[in-house]
């Protein structure tokens, strides 16, 4: 019964082409793909889980953060690093990219400029957040249909 | 262990056991990640979220320094397993990477284990300060399994 096993890898590589395609995932994520074995089958599942809810509640301070009467930029700073490094440890490129710009309005002491930038890795984190569970579900059908997940070759 | 640290095994059968790694990063993604690319690399693995429990895990946190057992041998029955690796994260609040490739190079007995510090920044000022500090080598995050597999190299060799 390859067929229904068959299309869900075709649909699965189409889809995760797409995502690096338009720059929501890049080459750490395949690093991620590539650790996970028999041992650890759910090791994607559980990384992207974490990185979920460390990503909530960091943005979640900085809301508060920048809601302050006295700004400490260092404190927002702080957070922004937290996130920029997470993002860019499971490849998640676009909030990895916002987190860098953010930085810069870090340095500026420039409040407007932050809460911009704050919306803008929001609206990038919820983005990947339901591209990468769209991506998961597939990969779970996969497994579950007893077929293996799709090696993804060099990206062009 | 009940230092905040949390160990895992992934070692081979071979004969001369696996290297022990101490992979110390207050990101939880960063250590999720760095303790699955060295349980591929059959290396066991023990994480720490910062320094102060890093130390103590090694046996040179506080009032612990006057163990004789410490002082006595590498492997110490009370605290402090033998590592054969620290890879530390530089940017963590608190104690950074450098001040603890710092302490652990100022202890008599862990300071001829191999640090490594990992960074986001490419900093060469930065990088410069923990070489000359007598760190190993200086690793670009995110890490990738080809990193791992090179460092589990050089410590194998060291030992040999």
């Amino acid at each position: 019964m390859d067929g229904g096993v068959g299309l869900l890898q075709r649909q699965l590589v189409d889809y995760r082409a797409s995502l690096f395609n338009e720059g929501i995932l890049n080459e750490q994520f395949n690093q991620l793909q590539s650790l996970q074995d028999e041992s650890n089958p759910d090791f994607v599942v559980e990384v992207v889980s974490l990185f979920f809810e460390d990503s909530v509640r960091l943005l979640n301070e900085l809301a508060k953060s920048l809601d302050q009467r006295n700004v400490d930029f260092k404190k927002v700073d702080a957070h922004v690093h937290q996130l920029k490094g997470s993002s860019s440890s499971i490849g998640a490129q676009r909030v990895q990219n916002a987190c860098i710009a953010f930085r810069s309005c870090c340095e500026e002491k420039n409040v407007e400029g932050c809460l911009k930038c704050l919306q803008q890795v929001t609206k990038e984190y919820y983005l990947v957040k339901n591209k990468l569970e769209i991506l998961l579900k597939l990969e779970q059908q996969i497994l579950a249909a007893g077929g293996s997940i799709p090696v993804q070759s060099e990206v062009i | 262990m009940n230092v905040g640290a949390a160990c895992s095994s992934g070692g081979t059968n071979g004969i001369e056991q696996d290297p022990h790694v101490l992979a110390v990063d207050d990101n939880v993604v960063d250590r999720k990640l760095v303790e699955k690319l060295f349980k591929n690399s059959s290396c066991r693995v023990t994480t720490a979220e910062n320094g102060m429990r890093a130390l103590e895990y090694l046996g040179l946190g506080g009032d612990r320094q006057s163990c004789s057992s410490c002082q006595a041998s590498d492997i110490c029955p009370s605290h402090g397993l033998k590592v054969n690796l620290v890879l530390t994260d530089y940017c963590m609040p608190g104690m950074t990477g450098y001040e603890l490739l710092k302490k652990i190079k100022e202890s008599s007995h862990m300071k001829e284990v191999p640090v490594v510090i990992m960074s986001s920044e490419n900093i060469s000022a930065r990088i410069n300060k923990c070489l000359e500090e007598g760190a190993q080598m200086f690793i670009q995050k995110p890490l990738k399994l080809s990193d791992v597999k090179k460092l589990r190299c050089q410590v194998m060799q060291r030992r040999s």
